[in-house]
Formats: structure tokens, C-alpha cells, sequence
């Protein structure tokens, strides 16, 4: 630990979750001088995610299958070297002129402390995971439309429900835990709509056979579904939600492997809550107006490109668990530990620490994983069908109401192949949540006169990862060359 | 914009016009502008000539172009906070009117009646009704495809073609080559690189600037306000950051808030302390906006040329070469009359206004 306030850290580690626990444990067990910061009030990130205390939960784990990997990790908290700083809110990372590190962030349960905080350290492990991705279609923002994630993530923190019978959709394998989580609780499940059909996994056998937890999983989610009758839809989709105050039914599609909906196919299902998302989009926005490269997943989405030891393209700057590609919390587990050991490589000058038996076993254990994402993630890749169940006056950009049929003109009339240039002329993605929920579906029709046609790259470049008031911008200390965190 | 006020004007004076631009419409300082339409920060001289014939256009295209361009006659209010500031205030604009720019004094206590969330702590302002606003990418998109141009975006221009008399002959692109006998250079911050293609010389430098972007509110700021040291920093030429408060609403909602200028290359880097300097600034003007959230930030690159005027007109070296570059913060501005101009030297009418001033011909080679 700093004996100083000004006195910068070894490392600074961006989110508790899974990644960021391993990471920020292993770092400290080697002797560094850890900041791990969490917008939460509570260690876990999303995967862990589990009711305040306030709420006077009595069994946190009973939505959980891994609850004592998590205490074990939760463990390392309490060991000494960890300074776990909650609900610091991130907005950006810079570099100063001494080399050093800044993690700015603001404070408070919802960032409106009174004191911002400048966390300085030699190093950062970027563990800030996903944020789920949504494609639209018409009646998606109706209330009782909410994320397949975000209905987990609401059992997980508050144990309530978004209806009483929930329609599941999207693609990915985070459907089948969040019709069984929201099954598990009491809600009726009536289907599980997923756009892919499972054969893809069929196509990665190697993958498959090396990843027999994986199976386990399945298997665990498949006996819940079969016990509460959930039937499983595959290469469908909901097409349309319907409902005047809420939803109050959905329309399922048959879909082609484009995902084109099959016409005469459709199939009217009635429900008070519809759960859907397709898949995760890496959280990289911190780091990549740094300059940090990312590659394309194969399901279409930006990730970090990382080196065999976890680091990014930027030295100093390291990244582990979904920031690098979706790929679940023990895969994220087994590179936050990586990455703390390769920090402390790097940070004691001691190279060797990266050639032991156990880092041999954790790069071993990650590739498997990483192959077992991939593959997964190919198999549940949008197809660029989706966009022909737009209707024009579907909103795409919520925060800014803007429609497919504007941002089809701009792509038309004034040339706008790309999300910036739509983003330009339309205004869809300026708005509160900075183009999260609509930036695939923006760049997918933005792509769609181009010969690329697929989906597309989307760019996570938001200067200002949170919003920030300006009376908290304008009040920041001046740049000291003593500089010294704000707390 | 540059761009697509030449080919507008150049199309109108019946010539056949082809825009070319590596990157897509507005991709470059025109996206990463605020709009502004301004003669307010401009001191007599050519410039400010130049600025007084865009506000006549502007105001024209206004009629013309759909009300997408979002184009709003606001008006400017600079503001003073100490008797000094005031009185270099009063000098400027009385130089101003003499010029032909329209500038009225308002003093403290009436003040808040055009701004009601100003800070009481100002000494004083001057009102100047003829400055506007428009949406930049909104306005180039309308201005291009109005013009009638043939548009290829996404197609870099590798060469210019010459003839056996160094004359232009056109360019050339992945595409293949495209044969005119004038070629303009509207590559804004990029114009030096286009120039050098010609084996022409024009020291157009990045000059970076960051804008602050706040969540979408209702009108709490309702003309272009700016405190009076933002004058002197465009006129600087130092290289070091300079920041002054400018703020403004926007019909989306959002305030914008500006404006800072450093020369740092096109290094896009979030600057901590430029946004500090901004917000700071921001929140001396309207103490209000300490509570509201600037949700994004961007940053885009003046093209800055040593004596801060464009250069417009023809390249001393290289015949059929035409400049119009150079243009600095005040590109969306200038661009009607610089679009006019560069369409009357092409057809060889009578230009609207001297032309003298802005020829490129002034910027004598490196030795």
C-alpha cells in the first residue's frame, strides 16, 4: 500500500469482477501495491453480481452454481495489498508526463460524491467486462422489453422479476442461464427464442471436447429448462413486441441462416415481459483512446488484442476477462490471474515469475477457453438478415429517436457508409448512453450499402466513459508534477 | 464544407464539377466543428470582409437548403469581466462597425435579459445580431448534394496529373484517373499534404481543438456567448494551449462548450486538463451548468496557416491548381464566399471581393 496519498501504486485494476479479483489477488500476493476500483458498492462484477447487504438476503448464493469460487476470490480481498475502492466510476484513464498512470473517477453510489478521485499507478488491468448488445426491432422499447443480462442482473442484485411470463430472446449462450435463473425464481418461462441453431458448436468439435465444464454448464441450464417446461425455439427470432402501455406479446419468426425471417412463419405469443439480447460487447472504451488495438471477434464485435501474457498493444496497460472477447468468468478468473502475475513480472524486474509451472497451466487453461469462445461466439454471430424486420419508423438510437428509415436516407442520399458519418447526419448514437444500445444496429445499416454488408466493427471511442458534471471537470486539480490522488 | 461550397458554386456557374474525398462527407474538421458563422471574433481586414459576404450568403442558402442544416440566426454575446475587458471590448467593436458589422453594447444589469443564467460577476457585453449557427456535417451533406456534383467518397487522391507544361490535367485514384483542367485543394487540415502531391508548397498546420458536450437540456443558453480573451487567443499563433470559455445551445438540446487550440500534430489524446480548463471556463459564464453532465467529448484539427487567413486562389507554380484551404476555426463560416470565389476565378468573372489578400502565393517556398 502507498505510505502516501501522493504516492502512486504498483497497480491499478479496473473492475471486481472475476478478472479484476484474480488479478488484483495475484498481484498483491506477489508484492505489488494494488487499487482495485469498482463502480459497485460490492466485490463480484456482473457474473457474481448479489443483493446488498441491506437487503437482508439470507442465501446470496442460491442463484449462483460457483458461489465458493467467488468467496475464494473475495478472500484475497481481505489478505492485505488490495486497496478495494467502491463506487468509483471511472470516466477516464490518461497517461501523465512521468509515465504514471491516471485513473480519473467519480465517486459516490451513482457518482455524484463530493470528491472525484486520481488514482496514480505504474501499471493497469483493464477488467471492466461487456455490456450486452442489443439488435432492434419494432416495439422494442416498450416498457417490460428489457435486456436477457439486465433481467439477470435485477435477480442477482434486487430478486425481483421484470413480469410473470417472460418471453426469452436473442442469441448466445447467456440465454439459456437467464431463462433458468428467471425460471428458478417462480417466473413462467414460455420459450426460449435463440436465433442461431446449436449445430455451429458442432462445427469446433476440438473446442467442444477440451471444454467439458462448458458442457456441464449446458447440461446444468438444460435439466433446469426441461424441469419448468421451457421449450427451446432455435433459428428464430422475436420479430416485433406488441402491447400499447407494455408488452403484452411478442411475435416469433422463423428465420433463414441470414436470420431473414421466413415469411408465413410468424407465431404470436402472449407475455408481460420479454428478455432479450444477443450476446456481449466487449467494455474497452477506457483504454482505446489510448491507442490499444483490438481485433474483430468472430461474432462481430471489438476486442482488445492481447499478448500472450495479457498485455495490450499499449505497454503498461494490461487486460484480462471479457475486454479481450466474451468468454465467461472462468476464463476471465484464469487471465486476471495471468495478467497480476506478468504485472508483477514487468513492475519487479523479475521475468522468471512468468515462466512458472503455474503460469504455464493458466496460459495452457486460457487458450482452451479462448478456442471454446471463439468457437461459441462464431456460432451465435448476428446475420445481416436482421435489419429486414425493421420497420421504418422503427427507433434505433432510443435516447435520440432516431429511426431506421432516417438513418436508411443518410445512408442513401448523403453517402453515409459508416456509424460516425450516420452518427453525424442523424444524431443516432449522441445521446445519454453514447451509442451502447444502438451502435451495432447503426453500423449494420450503416454497412448495409457497402459490399462489406456484414456486421461491421463498431468503434468503442467515448472519450468520457461516464458523464461527468462540469463542476466537478472544471474544479480538478490543476496537472501537478507532485501529482496526488484526490482522496 | 469548403469542399462542398465549391463544387455548390462552381456547379451553379455551370461548370462539371467531381468532389473527391478519401474519407466520407464531413469527415474531417467539418465533423469536429461547432458551425459557427461568425464576424463578431474577426477584426477588420480581409478576413473579416470575407465573413460580412458569407453572412449575406449563408443567410441565402439558408432559404434554399432544407431546414435540416439547422441553421439559426442567434446572434453572438461576448462578455467582459473587469472594466479593462470592457473598454478593449468597446474599442474592437467600434473598429468592427465601422467595417460594416452590426454591434450593440449591453450593459451589466440588461445582461441577463438575453442570457437569464449568466453570471452576475460580468462587467458588461456587446450583442452582435449577425452571428449564426449551423449543424456542419448536416449543412456540407445538404450543400453537396444540392450542388449536383458527381460525389466519390472513400477514394483517395494518390497523384495530380500534369501536362508537359506542369499545367493540372486532373488525379488520380485507386478508382483510376480523372482527367479536368482545374483540380482545387479543399483537404482543409490536409490541403499541405494535397499541395506537396502537386509539387506545390502551402504550411497548413493542425491546430487542435476540444469541444464538451453536455446532456441534452432545454434552451438555457440561447445566443453564442464567449468571453472577450477568446479574440485575442485566434489571433495568437502560439503553439502552446490556449483556452477560452465559448458556450452555446444547440435545437438537439445539448450545450456545446469550447474552445481550446494547441498545436500538437494529430495527436487525438484526451487532454484531463483541457477539459478542466473548458468546464472551468463554461461554469464561470453560467454558474448553472456546475450540476449538468458533459456526457462526450470530441476533438478535431483547424487548418492553421501562419498569418491566420485561407488561402484562396491560384498556386503561383502550378497552373489549373487552385487553392481553398487554410480557413482555421472559421471554415463553415467562410465557406459560402470562399466557394463563390473560387467559382468566379474558374469561370473568370468579376470575384466578389478583393482577392488579393488570400492568394497562396504569399507563403514563399522553405528554402
Amino acid at each position: 500500500m502507498p505510505s502516501s496519498a501522493s504516492e502512486p501504486y504498483d497497480l491499478t485494476v479496473i473492475g471486481a469482477g472475476a478478472a479484476g479479483l484474480a488479478g488484483a489477488g495475484a498481484a498483491a500476493r506477489l508484492g505489488l501495491s494494488v487499487a482495485l476500483l469498482d463502480a459497485s458498492g460490492q466485490p463480484g462484477g456482473q457474473y457474481f453480481r448479489h443483493p446488498a447487504p441491506a437487503l437482508g438476503a439470507r442465501r446470496p448464493q442460491a442463484l449462483h452454481h460457483d458461489w465458493s469460487a467467488f468467496t475464494h476470490l473475495r478472500r484475497g480481498l481481505a489478505s492485505g495489498g488490495i486497496d478495494h475502492r467502491t463506487f468509483h466510476h471511472v470516466w477516464t484513464v490518461t497517461r501523465d508526463s512521468d509515465g504514471l498512470w491516471s485513473a480519473h473517477a467519480l465517486t459516490g453510489a451513482d457518482g455524484d460524491g463530493d470528491r472525484p478521485a486520481r488514482v496514480r499507478a505504474r501499471a493497469i488491468l483493464l477488467a471492466t467486462g461487456a455490456y450486452e448488445r442489443q439488435l432492434p426491432f419494432p416495439g422494442w422499447t416498450l416498457p417490460g422489453v428489457v435486456g436477457a443480462g439486465g433481467a439477470q442482473a435485477m435477480l442477482k442484485s434486487g430478486l425481483v422479476l421484470p413480469g410473470k411470463r417472460i418471453v426469452v430472446a436473442g442469441s448466445g449462450p447467456l440465454l439459456l442461464a437467464v431463462a433458468s435463473s428467471l425460471a428458478g425464481a417462480g417466473a413462467d418461462v414460455p420459450v426460449v427464442v435463440e436465433a442461431s441453431g446449436y449445430l455451429g458448436y458442432a462445427r469446433h468439435p476440438r473446442a467442444l471436447a477440451t471444454n467439458p465444464h462448458k458442457l456441464l454448464e449446458a447440461a446444468v441450464h438444460g435439466s433446469a429448462l426441461l424441469r419448468h417446461r421451457v421449450s427451446l425455439r432455435t433459428r428464430s427470432a422475436v420479430t416485433e413486441a406488441h402491447g400499447t402501455d407494455r408488452v403484452e406479446a411478442v411475435t416469433v419468426s422463423r428465420i433463414d441462416r441470414h436470420w431473414r425471417p421466413v415469411p408465413g412463419t410468424d407465431r404470436r405469443i402472449a407475455c408481460d415481459a420479454l428478455a432479450v439480447g444477443h450476446g456481449l460487447i466487449p467494455q474497452t472504451e477506457l483504454v482505446t483512446g489510448l491507442g490499444c488495438a483490438t481485433r474483430r471477434t468472430p461474432d462481430g464485435t471489438q476486442a482488445l488484442s492481447l499478448d500472450d501474457f495479457q498485455e495490450t498493444s499499449v505497454a503498461g496497460l494490461w487486460a484480462a476477462g471479457e475486454t479481450g472477447g466474451t468468454g465467461g468468468w472462468q476464463l476471465a478468473r484464469t487471465e486476471g490471474e495471468l495478467a497480476g502475475i506478468a504485472v508483477a513480472a514487468r513492475l519487479r524486474g523479475e521475468p522468471t515469475l512468468t515462466g512458472s509451472a503455474r503460469v504455464r497451466k493458466l496460459r495452457r487453461r486460457r487458450d482452451r477457453m479462448r478456442a471454446f469462445a471463439d468457437a461459441m461466439a462464431a456460432a451465435h454471430s448476428p446475420g445481416p438478415g436482421w435489419s429486414d424486420w425493421l420497420t421504418d419508423d422503427t427507433d434505433v438510437c432510443r435516447c435520440e429517436e432516431v429511426t431506421a428509415g432516417r438513418i436508411h436516407e443518410a445512408v442513401t442520399c448523403f453517402g453515409a457508409h459508416d456509424a460516425r458519418t450516420v452518427k453525424l447526419l442523424t444524431r443516432a448514437g449522441m445521446g445519454w448512453c453514447q451509442g451502447r444500445m444502438c451502435a451495432t444496429a447503426v453500423a449494420c445499416l450503416a454497412a448495409s450499402g457497402t459490399a462489406e454488408g456484414t456486421v461491421p466493427p463498431s468503434a468503442e471511442r467515448r472519450p468520457l466513459a461516464v458523464p461527468v458534471p462540469l463542476g466537478v471537470l472544471g474544479a480538478l486539480e490543476e496537472p501537478p508534477s507532485t501529482a496526488e490522488s484526490a482522496d | 464544407m469548403i469542399g462542398a461550397a465549391c463544387a455548390y458554386y462552381a456547379a451553379r456557374s455551370g461548370l462539371s464539377v467531381t468532389v473527391i474525398d478519401r474519407g466520407p462527407v464531413a469527415g474531417g474538421t467539418t465533423g469536429a466543428g461547432e458551425g459557427n458563422l461568425l464576424v463578431s471574433d474577426k477584426e477588420p481586414g480581409p478576413e473579416l470582409d470575407l465573413a460580412l459576404l458569407s453572412t449575406r450568403l449563408w443567410r441565402e442558402l439558408s432559404e434554399r437548403l432544407p431546414a435540416g442544416i439547422e441553421f439559426e440566426a442567434k446572434g453572438g454575446l461576448v462578455v467582459a469581466s473587469g472594466d479593462p475587458g470592457m473598454n478593449a471590448l468597446r474599442d474592437f467593436a467600434a473598429a468592427q462597425t465601422k467595417a460594416g458589422v452590426q454591434a450593440d453594447e449591453v450593459p451589466a444589469p440588461l445582461l441577463r435579459d438575453l442570457e437569464p443564467h449568466l453570471s452576475p460577476a460580468l462587467t458588461g457585453g456587446f450583442h452582435y445580431p449577425q452571428d449564426a449557427q449551423v449543424q456542419p456535417a448536416l449543412a456540407a451533406a445538404h450543400l453537396l448534394r444540392a450542388s449536383g456534383a458527381r460525389i466519390r467518397t472513400g477514394e483517395e487522391v494518390t497523384a495530380v496529373l500534369t501536362g508537359a507544361g506542369g499545367e493540372v490535367r486532373g488525379v488520380r485514384t485507386p478508382a483510376g484517373d480523372l482527367h479536368a483542367p482545374y483540380v482545387v485543394n479543399a483537404a482543409g487540415t490536409w490541403g499541405g499534404e494535397l499541395a506537396r502531391l502537386a509539387g506545390a508548397f502551402l504550411p497548413v498546420m493542425p491546430r487542435r481543438g476540444f469541444v464538451l458536450v453536455t446532456e441534452p437540456l432545454p434552451r438555457v443558453v440561447r445566443h453564442k456567448v464567449y468571453a472577450a480573451d477568446y479574440v485575442a487567443d485566434v489571433a495568437s499563433g502560439s503553439a502552446a494551449l490556449q483556452t477560452s470559455a465559448v458556450v452555446e445551445g444547440t435545437p438537439a438540446g445539448p450545450v456545446l462548450i469550447g474552445a481550446s487550440r494547441e498545436r500538437v500534430g494529430f495527436d487525438r489524446t484526451l487532454s484531463v486538463e483541457v477539459l478542466r480548463r473548458l468546464a472551468d471556463g463554461a461554469t464561470a459564464l453560467f454558474p448553472m451548468l456546475a450540476k449538468v453532465r458533459a456526457i462526450r467529448t470530441y476533438t478535431g484539427f483547424r487548418p492553421y496557416l501562419p498569418d491566420h487567413l485561407p488561402a484562396i486562389g491560384a498556386d503561383p507554380g502550378v497552373p489549373g491548381l487552385l487553392h481553398a484551404c487554410g480557413h482555421e476555426g472559421a471554415g463553415i463560416g467562410l465557406a459560402p464566399a470562399t466557394g463563390l470565389l473560387v467559382a468566379r476565378l474558374l469561370t473568370g468573372d468579376e470575384p466578389p471581393l478583393d482577392v488579393r489578400p488570400f492568394l497562396p502565393g504569399r507563403f514563399a517556398p522553405a528554402a
